[in-house]
C-alpha cells in the first residue's frame, strides 16, 4: 500500500474538474427536488392528493420507486430524487474507479508508476479510496443541503447515506470488474450492466409490488432506508458491508494477476487475417462489435423485462373499480399501460444516447491510443475513418434499440395476446427515441472534430439531458430550457400522435453536428503520444 | 536513382503552443538513397515526419514528398509509401498477424510470400493478441508490415530502440537489401553507429533545424584529427594557428585536435620542429556528433 497517498494526490489532481461537477450534480439534483417539492406542494392535501396519484400508478412506482410517506416534503423528495441520484453515483463512481485502475494498465501507465516504490494493491486502493471519498463528500453535502432547507436531519442523513452508500457499493463492483477484465472498457461495460440490472430488477419488484425482487438490487436498499419516512438504519449496514466485501475480493483477484493482465489468459488469434479485413470500416466494425453485441443483449433483457410489466399496470388499476373510474376519463387503463411503455422508452432512448456517444467517442479513444495513425499514414481518408465509426454509432444505435423494441414487444404482446401487433406498436415507439440519440452522437461528433480535449462534454451533455427530462417538469424549469434536450421534442409513443416533423428536424440537426465535426478534424492535427 | 529527390523539405517550421518543434528545418532526401535523420531526443525527428505524413500540418515553410503535397495529397502519396512509428501500438483485441495484414491492405496490398519471409527473419510470433507482445515485437510487427509492402519510399522513426542486436543486425540486411531494390529510406535515429552502417548520407537535426548535411565522407571531413608529436623542439606559433584545438604540451610532445582542411598547415610547422614521431587518429563521426549532442542540452 506503499505511495497509495501521492497517488489518492495525482487522481485528485486529475479530476480536479470532473468530480466537483459530478458531484454538485448529484447533490444538486436532490437538493433542487426537495426545494421544488416545498414550493410547488407546499400544503398537506396537495402533497397527499400527488401521494395518492403516485400511489395507485405503479408506472410511476416502477421508475421511480414506491412512496414511503407522501405528508412530508422530504418523503417525497426521497421518492422522487433517491433512484436518480443513486443511479448517478453509482455511474460516478464506476468511471472515477475505472479511469484510474484498468485505465492506467491499459495505457502503460500504471507499469511506470508499480515500478516505483508503490505497493502492489496501492493503484486500486487509491482510486477505492478517491471514488469512496467522493461518495463520503455526497452524503455530507446532502445532510448539509436538506437539512439547510429545514427538512428534518435524521431524514436528510438518511438520504446522504442511502446515495453515498449505493455509490460505495458500485464502487466496488467497479474495483473487482477491474480486476477480471482486461480493457478499460469491458471492465466499465460490465460495471454498468450490473447497475442497469440493478434498476431492472427494483423497477420489477416495485411496479409488481414483489418487494423480494427490489431487495435483490442495491438500489432497492437506497430505497429501503427510508429517509424521510421512519428511518430504517440498519439498511445502511448492507450497502456500507457489501462495498466494503467487494473491495476485500478485488484486493484478492489483485493478488493472483500480473499488471497489465486480466483474470482469464489472453488467447491467441489468427495469423493471417480473414480476407475482408481490408478497409477501415472493417477495423471499426471488428473493434465495435463486441461492444455493440453486449449492448444488443442488455436492450433484449431490458426491453423483455419492462415490458412484461406493463400489463400488471393494468391489472392493478382494472382490479380498482374506483381508480378505473377516475381513469376513464383520462382514457382508462388501456391509456395508462400506454403512458408507462412511453416512458420505459424514453429510459430506454437515453441509455441509447449513452451508446451513441460510446461507439461515436471511440474516435476519440482510438487517437489517443495512437491506434488511428498508423491507419491515416496508410492510404485512408481522414473522412473515411470518422465515417466508419459514425456509421457504426449511428446504425448501432437504431439495431440497440430495436433490440429492446422488439423484446419490450413480444413480452407485453404475450400478456395481452396480440403479440404482432405489439411488437409492430412497441417496435415504432423505440424507433421514435432514435433521432434524439443520433442528436447526442452528432455533439460527440462535433467535439471530436473541434475539441478533442473536452470530449468528456458529450457524456456531461447527455447527463443534462437525462435530468432536463426526469426533473425539468418538477422543477418547473422554463419550456426554452427543458427544449434544449433533443429528448424533449420526441412524440409520446405509444398512445401518442406521432408527427414526423420533430424527427426529421432531430435527424437533420444530428447529421448537421456531425458533418461539422467530420468536417472540423479534417483540418487538425493529429494527436501524437 | 535520377529526378526530383524523394523529400524536399525547406525553412519548415511548426509550433505546438509555446514550443517551437521545428524552426527551419531542411532537409533533402534524394531517390534511392537511404538517408540518416540524426539528432537528440526532441530534435524534432518525429514531428518532421508527421508532417509528411499529412498528420500534422506545417506551420510555414516548404514541404514535398514524392512530388506531391504532403497534406493535400497524402492519400495518393500513403499508396507508395510506408511508415514505422517510434512507438509502435497495436490493437488489443486483433493478432500481430492481423494487424500486418491490415496495416498492409490499408496501403494498397502486401506481400505475403515477403511477409512470411520477414516473419522468419525477425523470429516473430503472428498469433499473439496486441498486449502480449513486448515493446520490440510490437516494432517488429510494424517492420514487417512495412517492409513486406511494395513502395517507393519507407518512413523509419527510430525503428530499431526496442530490438535486441541480433534482431537489429537483421533489420540492418532488411535495409540494405531495400536500397538494393531502388527504394528510398528516411531512417530517423539517435544513435551514430546505426546511420553510420546503413546511410548514405546524413542530415543532423538539433531544436528544429539542419545543423549539418552531407554524405559520411563529407561529415568526416567536417571534424578533427587529432595528433600526438614527439619534436626536437617545440615550434612558435602553433597554439595560434588557425583550426589547431585542444593544444596540450609536456616536454618536447605536443597533442592536439586539428580540422580536416586545416591538417596540412599543423603538419608544415611541424616538420619544420622536426619530427621524431608522429601518431595521427582519424576523425571520428562520433566526435562531431557528441559536439552537437551537448551544445543541444
Ligand atoms: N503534440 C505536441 N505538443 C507539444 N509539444 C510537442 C508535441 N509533439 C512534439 N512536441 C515537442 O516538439 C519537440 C520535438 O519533438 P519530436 O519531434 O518528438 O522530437 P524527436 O522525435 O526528435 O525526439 C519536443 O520538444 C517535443 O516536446
Ligand atoms: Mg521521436
Amino acid at each position: 500500500m506503499t505511495g497509495t497517498f501521492a497517488l489518492v494526490r495525482l487522481a485528485l489532481r486529475r479530476d480536479r474538474l470532473l468530480l466537483p461537477v459530478w458531484i454538485m450534480v448529484i447533490t444538486g439534483a436532490i437538493a433542487g427536488t426537495a426545494s421544488a417539492i416545498g414550493e410547488l406542494y407546499p400544503g398537506m392535501e396537495q402533497r397527499l392528493a400527488l401521494g395518492v396519484t403516485i400511489g395507485s400508478t405503479p408506472a410511476l412506482q416502477a421508475l421511480t420507486g414506491p412512496v414511503f410517506d407522501a405528508t412530508s416534503v422530504g418523503g417525497l423528495t426521497a421518492w422522487r430524487a433517491t433512484t436518480l441520484a443513486t443511479a448517478l453515483a453509482g455511474l460516478m463512481s464506476i468511471m472515477v474507479v475505472t479511469r484510474h485502475t484498468r485505465a492506467e494498465e491499459e495505457t502503460g501507465r500504471a507499469e511506470l508508476i508499480g515500478a516505483c516504490a508503490v505497493g502492489r494493491h496501492a493503484i486500486p486502493a487509491a482510486a477505492v479510496i478517491v471514488a469512496g471519498g467522493a461518495n463520503l463528500l455526497i452524503a455530507l453535502l446532502l445532510t448539509v443541503a436538506l437539512t439547510g432547507q429545514g427538512l428534518p436531519g435524521s431524514g436528510a442523513l438518511a438520504s446522504g447515506l442511502a446515495v453515498g452508500g449505493t455509490g460505495w457499493v458500485f464502487t466496488g463492483i467497479a474495483v473487482v470488474a477491474a480486476q477480471v477484465t482486461e480493457h478499460a472498457r469491458t471492465a466499465n461495460g460490465l460495471a454498468i450492466s450490473v447497475l442497469g440490472l440493478a434498476y431492472l430488477l427494483r423497477a420489477s419488484g416495485d411496479a409488481a409490488g414483489v418487494e423480494t425482487l427490489s431487495w435483490l438490487s442495491p438500489l432497492g436498499w437506497a430505497q429501503g432506508v427510508r429517509a424521510f419516512a421512519g428511518e430504517r438504519w440498519w439498511v445502511v449496514g448492507p450497502l456500507a458491508l457489501t462495498g466494503l466485501i467487494l473491495v476485500g475480493l478485488a484486493a484478492l483477484l489483485a493478488r493472483r494477476r500480473d499488471v497489465g493482465t486480466g483474470l482469464l489468459p489472453p488467447r491467441l488469434g489468427p495469423s493471417d487475417a480473414a480476407p475482408n479485413l481490408a478497409s477501415a470500416l472493417a477495423l471499426a466494425w471488428r473493434l465495435q462489435r463486441g461492444g455493440l453485441l453486449g449492448w444488443m443483449i442488455g436492450f433484449a433483457i431490458g426491453g423483455a423485462m419492462l415490458g412484461s410489466l406493463a400489463q400488471s399496470v393494468g391489472d392493478i388499476v382494472n382490479d380498482n373499480p374506483q381508480l378505473a373510474a377516475i381513469l376513464e376519463r383520462i382514457g382508462g387503463a388501456g391509456a395508462l399501460v400506454d403512458t408507462f411503455l412511453a416512458a420505459v422508452m424514453g429510459l430506454l432512448g437515453l441509455a441509447v444516447g449513452g451508446f451513441a456517444v460510446q461507439a461515436t467517442l471511440r474516435l476519440q479513444g482510438e487517437e489517443a491510443g495512437v491506434r488511428a495513425e498508423p491507419v491515416l499514414a496508410a492510404a485512408v481518408p481522414r473522412w473515411r475513418w470518422t465515417l466508419s465509426h459514425l456509421v457504426i454509432a449511428l446504425g448501432g444505435t437504431a439495431i440497440v434499440i430495436t433490440a429492446g423494441g422488439l423484446t419490450a414487444g413480444l413480452a407485453h404482446g404475450v400478456r395481452t395476446g396480440e403479440v404482432g401487433e405489439q411488437v409492430i406498436r412497441l417496435l415504432g415507439a423505440a424507433w421514435v427515441q432514435v433521432p434524439a440519440a443520433w442528436v447526442s452522437a452528432g455533439i460527440a461528433m462535433l467535439l471530436f472534430g473541434l475539441l478533442p480535449r473536452l470530449t468528456a462534454l458529450a457524456w456531461a451533455a447527455l447527463v443534462a439531458f437525462a435530468l432536463l427530462g426526469q426533473l425539468g417538469e418538477l422543477l418547473q424549469l422554463d419550456d426554452w430550457i427543458r427544449s434544449l434536450s433533443p429528448f424533449a421534442h420526441l412524440p409520446q409513443a405509444p398512445g401518442g400522435e406521432v408527427s414526423a416533423t420533430p424527427l426529421l428536424w432531430l435527424t437533420a440537426i444530428a447529421m448537421a453536428l456531425a458533418l461539422a465535426g467530420v468536417a472540423a478534424f479534417q483540418r487538425r492535427d493529429l494527436a501524437g503520444n | 536513382m535520377s529526378g526530383n529527390p524523394a523529400i524536399l523539405i525547406s525553412g519548415l517550421t511548426k509550433t505546438f503552443g509555446r514550443v517551437r518543434a521545428l524552426d527551419g528545418l531542411d532537409l533533402t532526401v534524394e531517390a534511392g538513397e537511404v538517408h540518416g535523420f540524426l539528432g537528440p531526443n526532441g530534435a524534432g525527428k518525429t514531428t518532421t515526419l508527421r508532417i509528411l505524413l499529412g498528420l500534422l500540418r506545417a506551420g510555414s515553410g516548404h514541404a514535398e514528398l514524392l512530388g506531391g503535397h504532403p497534406w493535400r495529397d497524402a492519400v495518393e502519396l500513403h499508396r507508395r509509401l510506408a511508415y514505422v512509428p517510434g512507438d509502435v501500438v497495436l490493437w488489443p483485441t486483433l493478432s500481430g498477424g492481423e494487424a500486418i495484414d491490415l496495416l498492409g491492405r490499408l496501403r494498397g496490398g502486401l506481400d505475403q510470400r515477403r511477409k512470411k519471409a520477414l516473419l522468419e527473419l525477425f523470429d516473430l510470433d503472428p498469433t499473439k493478441k496486441g498486449r502480449a507482445y513486448s515493446k520490440g515485437n510490437r516494432q517488429k510487427v510494424a517492420l514487417v508490415a512495412a517492409l513486406a509492402s511494395d513502395v517507393e519510399l519507407l518512413l523509419l522513426d527510430e525503428p530499431t530502440a526496442g530490438l535486441d542486436p541480433l534482431m537489429e543486425a537483421a533489420f540492418r540486411e532488411c535495409v540494405t537489401e531495400e536500397r538494393g531494390n531502388g527504394r528510398t529510406v528516411l531512417l530517423s535515429s539517435h544513435i551514430l553507429s546505426e546511420v553510420e552502417a546503413l546511410c548514405d548520407r546524413v542530415t543532423i537535426v538539433r531544436d528544429g533545424r539542419a545543423v549539418e548535411s552531407g554524405t559520411l565522407a563529407q561529415l568526416r571531413h567536417l571534424t578533427r584529427s587529432s595528433i600526438t608529436a614527439e619534436l626536437d623542439r617545440i615550434p612558435d606559433g602553433l597554439a595560434e594557428l588557425a583550426g589547431v584545438h585542444e593544444l596540450a604540451i609536456s616536454g618536447s610532445r605536443v597533442r592536439f585536435e586539428v580540422e580536416a582542411d586545416r591538417l596540412g598547415g599543423a603538419l608544415r610547422l611541424l616538420t619544420d620542429a622536426g619530427v621524431r614521431g608522429l601518431t595521427c587518429q582519424p576523425p571520428t563521426l562520433e566526435e562531431l556528433f557528441l559536439r552537437h549532442y551537448q551544445s543541444a542540452s
